[in-house]
């Protein structure tokens, strides 16, 4: 399956982005091929509100099943919820260790947003 | 005639200055509050509210069945308010400023233009004075769309008071704009000051005629009068502090009714104004 | 790290003041002016401005006469009648965009048949990082007539984080805009705690109670201080009846003080220019607050 990882880099070992709006990079990996792509979110870095649903859109056209990430607001989870996409919440990892986690079950998918509506 | 009474810094007496003014003149007048955030205006002149309209601003609408999740009206969206998926589309209204560009665009024909509202203008009268109030829902932040509705109440046969939020952004402009005259109220303190000269800004970029009052202004120094002095700003009046005025005010009661010399002092005022007003449009004409 | 955001509904209340003394009176912090508006925190705080930064954000349309064909349609979709037609001298129209009116929707860029519409983003103010005496400040100038206020807030709010995360410090203390619209709700969502300053006047009662619905709104542990207690005792019991109706902690009642105005014109906070009655109480309300934050 197809996910996506919020990351500060482009490799496997780089620290996950625990934001998901403003996450500096997706990783897109496929859990059973192994490939994987670093796909840069430089257009939610400075973008005003709403990063949360761009972010959505972008790892949902990216062909993402699920999402490993830090924190997601309501308007990432609604449009990410409205996409089928199932979303993991997990504390600081690299890339690797996210995917390593998923591919053993360990993680657990989340059924709200865990943060507070907000504009950073 | 339209008078706007603002200041860049709140607590300045804005409020004071709009009821105690529109109860001192003879002529028949109307009140509009414009501080659709925090109304204070009814506190004072308890007005009997005979009407109340919804404020609502458009938004989309999708039809599901004919989107087919091109994501143009996504792209279009500049406060990405739309979401689009794989074959539908998330509607964020909370962030949707009203611009009809996604139903525009939407080649499908799935968006249609629908309304939510944001606020409420309610209208009435406080003894032989005309009231209009605009109030924005709790959470909401298109303040704008109330204020124009509170100014749809402008009545041109009338002497219209619009009583501004504080500060110097989109609400207070919008609130602002298009007056015949604008009265800054401010304090002569240091946060007076850095405050009114950013509302000074503001008047000039809307080319609007401005004078200031001056509010308490025994409590600080020179500084606000000095400024006034060298941008050559009217200074209209000056009300010293008072404490009855401050006691009143906390208790809802004019001013004037504690303090009757300033009721000839603001209708003195208000004439300096309207012979300002009317030199100028017998200028232009 | 913990946010404290301090606001008042109405403004005049005394915020900045208040602001000011907590500056001084807490340690390992960062301040921050999130009254983008009306920007005052900076004049009793004795600060050196260290950079000066652009705030961008959104765009707006811009005609470009030599191209346009003088149609009229972008009148016709502009939503916020920010485009006017004026008699030309040739006897003609033009059409120009007024950039106080324009939303920077896009709209008229997109449907102009010749795209004639320049659509450059804006810069709509400048943010600050000054140093004071108590630590670093960052505050903003939102340019006057400019939309975005939220957006500036929240920029204010990111950079103020991140100073507070390199130097790892423990407490960013905001000083809040008036009202309860975008910036307010830009500089308190996700906060630790909101600070009411509020004041006895029914006005001020009336905005208390707006503002304390728009926290709970957004679930945000609020409490309360009322200033120039002593103008009307009797109102000040409502606002007391108030927040233990509510649940609210009531940390302080500060009275009527001249030396809140002196201390403003000397550019300092009242607590450093004053041992008198505001300056006592301040200093009890802090240290509830000091309380509170640490449960």
């Amino acid at each position: 399956m197809k996910v996506a990882i919020t990351s500060t880099g482009t490799t496997k070992d780089a620290q996950m982005d625990l934001r998901f709006g403003r996450a500096q990079y997706f990783i897109i990996a496929d859990t059973q091929t192994g490939e994987f792509e670093a796909v840069p979110n430089s257009q939610n870095l400075n973008a005003a509100q709403g990063a949360g649903i761009q972010s959505a859109q972008t790892v949902a056209k990216q062909g993402a099943e699920a999402v490993i990430t830090g924190h997601v607001g309501p308007k990432a989870f609604r449009t990410l919820a409205a996409a089928g996409i199932k979303i993991y919440l997990v504390d600081n990892l690299t890339v690797e260790e996210a995917i390593e986690r998923l591919k053993k079950g360990e993680l657990t998918i989340t059924s709200t947003a865990d943060v507070e509506s907000h504009w950073a | 005639m339209i008078i706007s009474i603002a200041s860049g810094k709140g607590g300045t007496g804005k409020t004071t200055v709009s009821v105690n003014l529109a109860l001192s003149l003879a002529e028949p007048v109307q009140l509009l509050d414009c501080d659709v955030e925090e109304p204070n205006c009814h506190v004072f002149l308890e007005p009997v509210i005979n009407q109340v309209n919804k404020v609502t601003v458009p938004v989309p609408r999708v039809d599901s069945q004919r989107c087919n999740g091109c994501g143009k009206c996504s792209e279009l969206c500049q406060f990405n308010a739309l979401a689009a998926l794989k074959d539908s589309v998330l509607i964020f209204e909370e962030l949707c400023h009203g611009c009809s560009g996604c139903w525009l665009v939407c080649p499908e024909k799935a968006l249609t233009e629908t309304s939510r509202e944001v606020g409420v203008v309610e209208t009435g009268t406080a003894d032989e004075l005309g009231f209009t109030q605009g109030r924005l829902q709790i959470g909401q932040v298109l303040a704008v769309p109330v204020i124009h509705a509170v100014k749809n109440h402008i009545n041109f046969e009338q002497i219209n008071i619009i009583d501004a939020p504080p500060g110097t952004s989109c609400p207070v402009i919008a609130a602002v704009q298009n007056s015949d005259y604008v009265i800054l109220v401010t304090e002569p303190t240091a946060f007076g000051l850095n405050d009114l000269i950013l509302a000074v800004e503001m008047v000039r970029k809307l080319k609007l005629s401005f004078g200031v009052v001056i509010n308490q202004a025994d409590i600080g120094d020179q500084r606000v009068r000095e400024y006034c002095q060298n941008e050559n700003i009217d200074i209209l009046l000056e009300i010293p502090h008072d404490r009855r005025i401050a006691e009143a005010y906390s208790r809802g009661q004019m001013a004037i009714e504690v303090v009757p010399e300033l009721r000839t002092k603001l209708t003195e005022l208000f004439e300096s104004i309207s012979g300002q007003v009317k030199k100028k449009s017998d200028r232009t004409s | 790290m913990k946010e404290l955001v301090v606001i008042s509904g109405k403004g005049g209340t005394g915020k900045t003041s208040v602001v000011a003394a907590l500056a001084v009176l807490t340690d390992a912090h960062v301040l921050a002016d999130c009254d983008v508006d009306a920007a005052d925190l900076h004049l009793v705080l004795n600060g050196h401005q260290q950079e000066c930064h652009d705030f961008q954000a959104g765009r707006e349309a811009i005609i470009r006469q030599e191209d346009c064909v003088c149609c009229g349609g972008c009148l016709a979709y502009c939503r916020f009648d920010a485009i006017k037609k004026c008699p030309s001298e040739q006897g003609g129209f033009t059409f120009a965009i007024d950039p106080v009116s324009c939303e920077g929707c896009g709209v008229c860029v997109h449907f102009c048949p010749v795209q004639a519409i320049d659509f450059p983003e804006k810069i709509c103010g400048q943010w600050f990082i000054s140093q004071t005496p108590h630590g670093p400040l960052v505050h903003a100038r939102l340019g006057v007539a400019e939309e975005n206020s939220g957006r500036l807030v929240t920029l204010v709010r990111q950079q103020s984080q991140k100073i507070a995360e390199e130097k790892n410090l423990d407490l960013i203390v905001i000083d809040g805009p008036p009202g309860i619209g975008c910036p307010v709700i830009a500089a308190t969502t996700g906060a630790s705690m909101v600070l009411v300053v509020s004041e006895p006047t029914l006005a001020a009662i009336h905005d208390l109670k707006r503002v304390v619905q728009l926290t709970s709104h957004f679930k945000i542990p609020t409490a309360v201080c009322v200033n120039k207690y002593d103008i009307n005792p009797e109102l000040t019991d409502t606002v007391e009846t108030y927040c233990r109706e509510q649940s609210l902690p009531l940390l302080g009642k500060i009275p009527y003080d001249r030396a809140v105005t002196q201390a403003q014109l000397a550019g300092k906070s009242v607590v450093e220019h004053s041992q008198g009655p505001a300056a006592r109480s301040i200093k009890q309300i802090c240290s509830e607050l000091q309380k509170l934050l640490d449960e």
